[in-house]
């Protein structure tokens, strides 16, 4: 699926709520069952620090796309964490770069991404986005 | 506190009428900033209105009743916190700018390389990175006083920290995590008693404390305005004034000058030595206006109902499995840390959000006092005289359903 459909199709799985409280209930079991992040990989590299909660990211690129993986101290923030992942884990660098993430705002969880919440989510879209940055200039240079 | 005196309280603040995702408002992060009641909110319109002009220099009309009534509340917050003169308030932009304030100047004056300054474990990072920069400027040394699982500062190691090369004692008044109210003149008491002056952060304690620094002999006490229900950007650096005559100015330019020539300038007298620039003389008036309005209800009544707040919110918090506070003294302000089981404070505030009740949660800028407690954080409600058991019940009913999300 392309990264415009995953977020259509988790749009619509929101919509399916009125309630927040059953928005952030399918939130909480989306961060529950977040594969957790092998604990070798949770490094001072891969930190992105809020002040807040905490968020870890890997990322690697395998055949042509690029496989990330990550989580959280928050269960929320994990869930969100887990949205992002099921976005733009296993697209290529050239569709996560061009991307303009909709999804979060539509499914009423922006406040999530505020500045002020500093819970590292914000941080770790820019990441995404620049670790996308990096692989495709390395294509292109055919590193 | 009457309900009908809290609901009297309660009208004066016109936020409180403020809905959030469609729910009343529950503001319960009073330890951050304060509301505002409308004698204050009145008070800074009427500046603007009728008072607009800059201060001390201006020969003209309205110039010399804006300066007037500038230090009319320069006067006030002197006889409210008992300084025996009011050029002994020095305006700050509040307790962060007076401790950096007193970091440099008190720096300049006394301190050199090998020497230390005494802090606490439960400091705000307001009082321990000026310390540290001044540490770091000067090659000196920060000494930690600890604290006692109940969050009280131990003070038999405090006196072993005490030697020749201490030039400071910085000490939080009251725990903006814990609540723990210190025992600030005792610790003063022991200081002057090898010579060393003392700074209290009165940050938390001003809202809930009748405060007397020349009962506390305190050197130097500071407490910003936006917490004692004023304005935000105004605070005051009370320092007794054989101190504030001997260290040298923190900024320059404008108000603090007497004479300058490009050779020489001499400075001015206390206190606008120390207050360089336009003052803020809105925010002063308003802050007067703010401590007035305290006064009005009384320091005390405030004390014992907002103690009420705090030990029937303490006790309904324990209705919970898992419940663990944070600060547990006898002698507590109005500030209540804690944690459920491992549910991280992030979830807990977010979710008790969207129920319209705004609680802090984090380390509230106090990481070394995680550090201290092992924990990432805590999620810290904080009560005023206008918060009501009422909404206490809401609050505990919401948190039960907070936590039964992710258990």
């Amino acid at each position: 699926m392309t990264i415009n459909e995953i977020q259509d199709q988790i749009i619509a799985d929101f919509n399916l709520f009125d309630d927040w409280m059953d928005k952030y209930a399918l939130l909480i079991d989306l961060g529950n069952s977040l594969e957790p992040l092998d604990e070798k990989h949770k490094i001072p590299q891969n930190i992105i620090e809020g002040c807040q909660s905490r968020v870890w990211l890997t990322a690697e690129l395998v055949d042509g796309k690029i496989i990330f993986k990550g989580e959280s101290d928050a269960i929320l923030v994990k869930g969100i964490v887990a949205l992002l992942l099921q976005v733009l884990s296993g697209q290529t660098p050239d569709d996560i770069v061009n991307t303009e993430l909709y999804f979060i705002e539509k499914i009423g969880l922006k406040e999530h991404l505020s500045p002020t919440r500093s819970n590292g989510l914000l941080a770790m879209v820019k990441q995404m986005k620049m670790y996308a940055l990096v692989f495709k200039a390395k294509f292109e240079k055919g590193i | 506190m009457t309900t009908n005196e809290i609901n009297n309280i309660r009208a004066e603040f016109p936020i409180l009428l403020e809905k959030v995702y469609n729910r009343p408002l529950i503001y319960f992060d009073n330890a951050a900033t304060t509301q505002k009641p409308k004698a204050v909110l009145d008070r800074i319109i009427y500046g603007y209105e009728h008072l607009n002009a800059n201060i001390h220099r201006g020969v003209h009309f309205l110039s010399q009743q804006a300066t007037e009534a500038h230090e009319d509340a320069r006067n006030y917050i002197a006889n409210f916190i008992n300084a025996s003169s009011s050029t002994e308030i020095i305006f700050t932009r509040g307790t962060t700018e007076a401790i950096n304030l007193v970091a440099f100047s008190l720096g300049e004056f006394a301190c050199q390389k090998g020497d230390e300054i005494v802090i606490s474990v439960m400091e705000h990072h307001s009082n321990i990175v000026p310390w540290q920069m001044l540490c770091e400027r000067k090659g000196m040394k920060l000494r930690i006083i600890p604290m006692n699982e109940k969050g009280e500062l131990q003070l038999d190691e405090y006196e072993k920290l005490l030697n020749e090369r201490t030039k400071l004692v910085s000490v939080t008044h009251v725990s903006n995590v814990l609540g723990t109210i210190n025992p600030v003149k005792e610790i003063i008491t022991k200081a002057h008693s090898k010579n060393i002056p003392v700074l209290i952060d009165g940050a938390q304690a001003v809202p809930h404390i009748q405060v007397d620094v020349q009962e506390l002999d305190a050197d130097f006490y500071v407490f910003s305005g936006h917490k004692v229900y004023a304005s935000t950007g105004i605070g005051v650096l009370f320092g007794k004034r054989e101190w504030l005559e001997k260290i040298p100015p923190y900024q320059g330019g404008g108000e603090m000058i007497q004479n300058v020539t490009f050779e020489r300038t001499t400075y001015n007298e206390l206190p606008f030595k120390f207050e360089a620039g336009t003052p803020d003389y809105i925010g002063s008036t308003a802050l007067a206006e703010a401590l007035k309005y305290v006064q009005n209800i009384g320091m005390e009544k405030i004390a014992n109902y907002e103690n009420e707040l705090t030990r029937y919110a303490t006790k309904r918090l324990m209705e919970i499995d898992g419940m663990r506070i944070y600060g547990t003294s006898e002698n507590k302000s109005s500030v209540i840390s804690f944690l459920v089981e491992n549910i991280h404070p992030y979830d807990i505030g977010a979710i008790l959000d969207k129920h319209g009740i705004a609680v802090r949660t984090g380390h509230h800028c106090a990481q070394p006092l995680m550090d201290f407690l092992k924990i990432p954080g805590t999620v810290r409600t904080s009560f005023s005289f206008y918060n009501t058991k009422e909404e206490i019940d809401t609050f505990i009913e919401a948190l039960k359903r907070v936590v039964n999300m992710f258990r």
